[in-house]
């Protein structure tokens, strides 16, 4: 059951930016960057953890799930340090994915090498 | 000959969009790269005895691992001009963002080359996303005080 | 012996053909007209450590090519035109120091074959040179960093793109005596049409082409029937179709018309539009119709390179994307 919400929610996530991508000219850039604030957004009242509880990991892996991932590590940091916690959270669920990407992109850089 | 008039030709010409098959590749490779995740967020679960908030950066980082490894194999990209968004909306299409950008930029080096041009598509989405979260956590915090 | 221009075109007495060289990439040479060319290579490195330096190597195996069909020494020739996509004009201007020669590098974009062999076509009929090169290349992987995103992004390509074409091709023109000749140049002006869209070349092209097309027939004093067949460099399918409108409205009378980007590649080549790049009409230009030239098959043709001259950092600030076309007309000499 699982499977099918996150295949769901992500394809439908999906099918928002690809409908936005033929129709308008933003490209995948401008588009991502929206969902991202959209994510922060959703994230305000909490709403994006609703999500994750019902779509699992649909809702995890979308770009969306970033922006959530920094306004939750920040607003959590913000109970004990006031707004400064705004700049010491903002990494603490985000890191593994910016982290990994680096490293992943790093090292695939220095063993293969660009086709056609 | 003006520029409204000469649109109004070009625009007649035009080639048609494959809107529908489009949206719906968008819609299938989205939902699978979807249940691929779900399928590792299930392993962790049960292999780490994690909780689903715990195995969930871990399965993040297993994604970042394949789609950085598939862009290095040079297929990444033949899966993405298929399916449009189904690719670059997952966190997969950050990876590679990223992978593209420093494999391209290799043959300058590592500082140059790498260091350099690794961030010139991913980070606009960091940027956007710090910026918002600080400005809308900001928001409700200052909210918080008044109810 | 001087001349004048007649409006923006030079006729020309005394340039003649010489020899041509190209090499071509492994897409280009699985096309329709890829045993026409020299040399093709099998994939974008062919050895060496980065695309610019194969573009470079492209470069020189055109030009060496062109040079030994006329078995001349690189010496000989007095002047060499050419350009590239690149900044700085890269591939050129990297091989140009092993020419011993003076190099006139230029920039139109894909129209730079037209504006090189403009230039030294213009210099030959007043018998200030004797003989004079011009010569492009481009290559798929170096436009597209240049101006897109990186090879292996996995970005959805629209489907009014164009595809780079990867090739080397030099033309050696002197005032010596040969089958086929420039018998004009009109260089182009710089036409914008509020076309925004980088995705969408031929759009944005294909009035600069109808804008040269027509002052090259005033000038002259024809019309298109003049020639056997009218070729426009890299307006692709959605371009071709534009032009062909344009003409049509405007009552203009041809035998034959084809655009270059068309004819490099086959319908189930993966090239959505068509090919564009300084080198898509050079090489069906002078890989092929020239060879059908010296077997007799055309007379006069007339090629119309087209060149979009946009700068990514201008597109950004949103700004339209200016185009040109300089054109010049192959004759069979009598």
């Amino acid at each position: 059951m699982n499977y099918i919400m996150s295949f769901l929610f992500c394809g439908f996530v999906c099918v928002i930016a690809q409908l936005i991508y033929e129709y308008t000219k933003l490209t995948p850039g401008h588009i991502t960057c929206t969902f991202v604030v959209i994510g922060a957004f959703l994230d305000l009242f909490h709403f994006y953890d609703t999500l994750v509880k019902i779509f699992h990991a649909g809702a995890l892996l979308p770009i969306t799930s970033f922006g959530h991932s920094l306004m939750h590590g920040a607003m959590h940091m913000t109970e004990e340090y006031g707004v400064f916690g705004l700049a010491m959270g903002m990494f603490d669920l985000t890191a593994a994915g910016i982290s990994s990407a680096i490293l992943f992109a790093f090292f695939v850089a220095i063993i293969f090498k660009p086709r056609s | 000959m003006d520029d409204k008039k000469y649109d109004k030709i070009a625009d007649e010409l035009r080639p048609k969009k494959q809107v529908l098959k489009n949206t719906i590749y968008a819609f299938l490779f989205g939902g699978v790269i979807g249940a691929i995740g779900q399928f590792f967020l299930d392993l962790y679960q049960n292999i780490f005895s994690l909780s689903e908030k715990d195995a969930g950066p871990i399965m993040i980082i297993t994604l970042v691992l394949i789609a950085a490894i598939l862009t290095g194999l040079g297929i990444y990209d033949r899966l993405g001009n298929i399916a449009g968004a189904g690719t670059f909306i997952p966190i997969t299409g950050f990876s590679n963002a990223m992978t593209s950008c420093a494999l391209e930029a290799k043959s300058e080096g590592l500082v140059t080359g790498i260091g350099a041009n690794i961030f010139k598509l991913g980070g606009a989405v960091i940027t956007f996303g710090i910026v918002a979260s600080f400005v809308l956590g900001g928001l409700r915090y200052v909210f918080s005080f008044f109810w | 012996m001087s001349f004048h221009f007649s409006g923006n075109s030079v006729s020309l007495n005394n340039v003649y053909i010489e020899s041509v060289g190209t090499t071509a990439g492994l897409l280009e040479y699985q096309g329709p007209l890829g045993t026409y060319f020299d040399k093709y290579y099998l994939d974008h490195y062919h050895g060496n450590s980065s695309y610019e330096q194969a573009e470079i190597e492209m470069l020189s195996d055109a030009i060496f090519a062109c040079l030994n069909k006329a078995k001349l020494k690189k010496d000989d020739i007095d002047l060499y035109f050419g350009g590239d996509l690149n900044n700085q004009l890269t591939a050129c201007y990297y091989h140009a120091c092993h020419l011993n020669k003076p190099f006139i590098g230029l920039y139109s974009a894909c129209a730079t074959m037209g504006l090189a062999l403009a230039n030294a076509s213009i210099l030959l009929e007043n018998q200030n040179i004797n003989k004079a090169m011009a010569c492009t290349v481009s290559h798929n992987a170096t436009a597209e960093r240049q101006f897109r995103y990186p090879i292996e992004y996995g970005i959805q390509r629209k489907n009014t793109s164009t595809f780079t074409a990867t090739g080397g091709c030099a033309v050696c023109l002197s005032s010596q005596k040969n089958k086929v000749r420039i018998s004009s140049v009109t260089l182009g002006k710089v036409v914008d049409m509020n076309q925004y869209d980088a995705n969408d070349m031929g759009r944005a092209m294909a009035p600069a082409a109808f804008d040269t097309y027509k002052q090259h027939m005033k000038d002259l004093n024809i019309d298109g029937t003049y020639y056997d067949l009218i070729l426009t460099g890299d307006l692709s399918n959605y371009g071709k179709s534009i032009m062909e409108k344009l003409l049509k409205d405007d009552h203009q009378k041809y035998n034959q018309y084809n655009d270059c980007g068309c004819l490099l590649y086959n319908k189930d080549q993966n090239v959505y539009q068509g090919g564009s790049g300084p080198v898509c009409s050079a090489l069906v230009s002078f890989g092929y119709i020239y060879k059908l030239m010296l077997e007799g098959k055309y007379k006069r043709v007339l090629i119309l390179t087209t060149g979009a001259l946009l700068n990514p950092v201008m597109t950004n600030q949103k700004l339209s994307i200016p185009c040109v076309c300089h054109g010049y007309a192959l004759e069979v000499s009598e």
